[in-house]
């Protein structure tokens, strides 16, 4: 085994683990982050999904070696339960959850989306949520967290700008 | 698990000087007798059946911190919040102020499982009564300690008074105060005066959910966990040929390899080590595999050939000789699986002749019962407590990890072992919903009216829940096998197969018969409505078709044979909202409409949806859905909305792409690709909830609701919108091109 660098919501982490650990792992036994979850350790559901550098990527089929020196953000860094991040506080406006176990993956999808395409149309939005799956049929209440997460991140791009 | 007091919130509402919504005056009623000889147990409502005891469902500690037991479990439908609402509304608190323990053997009420659509009738009835009471008492106690009347009594946000004389609820009621039995006529709060039940109160548990915050089971890390994988059979009758477990136990980390009859599992140090010897032990399992599951497309034929159980459930008047017309039809639905997001997980801990088992199972108690029979235990000896899981949908293998891990736990005692299921041991193991066949025959007079109606159901058991050891899936693996239970059809007014198949519509002459299949070729139980789904669809499906062989608006026909005046409600305020005659057709387009009463004594449910369908592709899509619903009075109008659209979302899922797909001898979708679900793009257009309020009225479970109506909302859409009639679900797109080239 061989110490592996990377940084976590701003920290560097550095795990001493097999190299082809997925991230997933590393993130929920090595370091206790609760928000990427198991779905299906295949790279068809999205739950797991968390943000390497500027794109999501799904963290069960992804080995610890290909994030080593690169930036992983989970939920965990976009904010906490009582100090809830832009694309956080849409899904608790709009109650966008029931079981609740994809939407940290919904979340960080939605994050990675709208850093990349700050104002994205229905359809776009649809299209890049269609990698992460919902069972308990929560879809439109994501699609319109998404919707005001968009204005929200706007708003705080205005009032954080010089 | 307890849902914490949100103290820091309100400090700081109280320190910004910010009014308390609970904050406004109200005289106490008059004191409730609490006498023991008050109403006979059998004569209370709801869960008080089973406790009687207000002390059961709600206590106020010294400081005047109260918690609400509940055993009725969070499985993400909001239950958590909507039982907070309710005893925050009798007891005249901000619900912040109420905490909740729910489905711990130890700690709760057996309130059995948490299925059916029955938490708020059964649990929330209960809890409401039990504040009540516990208001009652308190302001009696008040009156007593200031030496008023109980009429000068002000509640008021924990803090009973009258003009000079102040007592927190928690200096009231001290030591055994609660410990009286609950009445059914406890005086319940006027429902125009409330000021928390009936509103869109926020889940207490979301903001977890959305930042990482441990909230499942899956995130439970105790001192010292290890780690477990299971290795499935290749399918339900393999036995196992050889299997080197020497080579698993030299793996890295690996601590122990199980081996008990077809029962095997590894702990591991740590998770992926686990992962890595499952994966090996996968490769290196040799199983023999004898067929015993339906050949493709024999699967229909086969459950009309199966040994079944008759039974006449409903039988009224007598089929007229003159009648005009008679019309019938069948309708179809394969196994279907729950298909959760989260694999099923459970974290177990043997230590001495004690085990606890943290888990998402719907019923602690049952659960208990057959761990304990499992592991040979007294039932004391073993406690189970419910921690939530990814969204179950009914009898999912939330039971069967539970067992998996107290297999493996007493292999590894005095060490907490968390078992993880993979993708393919959920999708290819857990039981799922029965497939199905009704067959309709109606009758018609020359008015186009219907003097005779005819449902005949086959299916196989809807419930096969623990029950005992062999209900488990563990349990009849392992080498002194157990039993299962002898599945038997879940009787009436609720059904199995049967549920709902007695229509609502005041047909002069009907007769219905359940034909329960026991013998499984695949387990199956409760899947979220269970025969509801298809027996509504096979109904709604059919008046649709009756209503068009007629020339006679859909809407019109089903209104012309519905008596119940809250029926008659949902069906005209779905109709309205939707536009139903303003609507005009398009290519493609068509509008359905479908109509329920959940087991025809839970909540109503109208549905009115636009469809489109490609003739090109044969893709289905619901453009928008219009919903109307009476829940009886409602406590949570937002959490009753989004059980309605998940519903509907989950039943369009259902109704166009999810079959089990499976060979001789085994399953073959085992994944996500093997079973599509609806992702996003196929997601409805739009859903639009509207509810009817009914203060005073009891309340009406709301869950399974939406998932019959939105399955022939869809069928009627698309004979609607291209003139062909899909019976069998589902409608993936070869199907439609099929019947559109037919």
């Amino acid at each position: 085994m061989t110490a592996l660098a990377f940084d976590v919501n701003g920290r560097t982490q550095s795990v001493d683990v097999d190299p082809a650990t997925p991230l997933l792992y590393v993130l929920r036994d090595d370091l206790r982050l609760n928000g990427a979850k198991f779905g299906c350790g295949l790279g068809q559901c999205g739950a797991c999904t968390v943000i390497v550098d500027h794109g999501a990527v799904l963290s069960c089929i992804t080995p610890v070696s290909l994030v080593v020196g690169r930036r992983v953000r989970t939920v965990e860094g976009l904010g906490r339960a009582d100090r809830p991040g832009p694309v956080q506080q849409a899904f608790i406006d709009e109650q966008a959850a029931q079981c609740g176990y994809c939407i940290a993956g919904m979340v960080m999808r939605a994050q990675a989306l709208l850093e990349r395409t700050p104002n994205p149309t229905d359809d776009e939005i649809r299209r890049e949520m269609a990698i992460n799956l919902c069972r308990c049929g929560t879809h439109l209440r994501i699609l319109r967290a998404v919707r005001r997460a968009a204005s929200l991140l706007a708003a705080s791009v205005r009032s954080s700008a010089p | 698990m307890t849902a914490r007091v949100d103290r820091a919130a309100r400090r700081r509402l109280l320190a910004a000087g910010g009014a308390i919504v609970v904050s406004f005056p109200l005289r106490a009623a008059p004191l409730a007798r609490t006498s023991a000889a008050s109403a006979p147990v059998a004569q209370l409502p709801g869960s008080l059946k089973s406790e009687p005891f207000i002390d059961g469902w709600i206590r106020i500690d010294a400081l005047g911190g109260i918690t609400v037991f509940t055993g009725k479990a969070e499985l993400g439908q909001g239950i958590k919040t909507a039982l907070i609402q309710v005893a925050a509304e009798q007891l005249l608190v901000d619900p912040r102020r109420v905490a909740i323990v729910a489905a711990d053997t130890e700690r709760t009420p057996d309130e059995g499982y948490t299925a059916g659509s029955h938490s708020m009738q059964d649990s929330g009835t209960a809890i409401r009564l039990a504040a009540a009471q516990t208001r009652a008492i308190l302001a009696s106690r008040a009156a007593m300690r200031f030496g008023v009347g109980v009429e000068d009594v002000l509640l008021r946000d924990g803090v009973a008074s009258a003009g000079v004389h102040r007592a927190g609820y928690g200096e009231l009621v001290t030591g055994e105060v609660l410990h009286v039995r609950a009445r059914a006529d406890a005086p319940l709060r006027d429902p125009r005066s409330h000021f928390v039940s009936g509103k869109a109160w926020s889940r207490i548990d979301i903001p977890a959910k959305v930042s990482g915050a441990a909230a499942y089971v899956q995130d439970l890390r105790l001192e010292g966990m290890v780690h477990g994988r299971v290795l499935r059979p290749a399918g339900p009758n393999a036995t196992l040929g050889s299997f080197d477990a020497s080579a698993i136990a030299a793996l890295p980390g690996v601590l122990k390899v199980v081996q008990d009859g077809r029962f095997v599992g590894v702990v591991a140090q740590r998770e992926w080590q686990a992962v890595v010897a499952w994966r090996r032990m996968t490769q290196i399992a040799r199983w023999d595999e004898t067929p015993s599951l339906p050949l493709p497309g024999t699967l229909y034929r086969s459950l009309r050939e199966a040994p079944s159980e008759d039974s006449v459930i409903a039988e009224r008047g007598t089929p007229p000789l003159d009648a005009t017309t008679s019309i019938s039809a069948a309708y179809r639905r394969p196994y279907q699986a729950h298909a959760s997001i989260g694999p099923s997980c459970a974290v177990a801990r043997v230590a001495g002749n004690t085990c606890t088992v943290w888990s998402h199972t719907q019923g602690v108690f049952p659960l208990r019962k057959a761990i304990a029979e499992l592991l040979r235990l007294p039932a004391e000896q073993v406690r189970c407590i419910h921690v939530e899981g990814s969204g179950c949908y009914g009898h999912n293998g939330a039971d069967d990890v539970a067992a998996d891990a107290a297999l493996l736990a007493r292999a590894w005692p005095g060490r907490p072992v968390r078992v993880q299921w993979m993708r393919e041991d959920e999708h290819a193991w857990e039981p799922y919903g029965p497939p199905m066949i009704a067959e309709l025959r109606a009758t018609l007079d020359a008015s186009g009216a219907i003097v005779d109606w005819a449902h005949d159901v086959w299916s196989n058991p809807h419930s096969t829940r623990p029950g005992g050891a062999g209900d488990l899936l563990a349990g009849t693996l392992v080498a002194d096998a157990f039993v299962p239970t002898l599945p038997k059809p879940l009787p009436q007014p609720e059904g199995g197969g049967d549920r709902n198949a007695i229509p609502l519509y005041a047909f002069p002459s009907l007769r219905i018969t359940h034909h329960f299949l026991p013998r499984m070729p695949l387990r199956t139980s409760a899947l979220r409505s269970l025969g509801a789904y298809h027996n509504v669809f096979a109904i709604e499906s059919f008046m649709d078709e009756l209503a068009r062989a007629g020339k006679v608006d859909p809407i019109d026909f089903r209104l012309r044979h519905m008596r119940d005046p809250r029926a008659q409600a949902v069906i005209g305020l779905a109709a309205e909202r939707f536009g139903w005659t303003a609507w005009r057709p398009r290519a493609g387009r068509g509008r359905g409409f479908a109509f329920a009463r959940y087991k025809n004594l839970a909540a109503y449910a109208a549905i009115a949806m636009e469809v489109e369908v490609r003739r090109d592709s044969g893709a289905v899509r619901v453009v928008r859905a219009v919903a109307a619903t009476d829940s009886g009075e409602i406590v949570n109008p937002d959490g009753i909305r989004n059980q309605i659209e998940g519903g509907i979302v989950q039943a369009t899922s259902w109704t166009l792409f999810e079959a089990v797909a499976f060979d001789a001898t085994r399953v073959t979708s085992r994944d996500w690709g093997g079973y599509p679900i609806l992702r996003f793009p196929q997601a409805p257009g739009s859903i639009d909830v509207h509810l009817v309020d009914r203060p005073g009225e009891p309340f009406l479970g709301t869950g399974e609701a939406a998932q019959g109506p939105a399955a022939a909302a869809i069928a009627n859409g698309v004979a609607d919108a291209v003139g062909v009639r899909l019976r069998d679900i589902p409608f993936t797109p070869a199907r439609v091109r099929e019947a559109l080239a037919a």
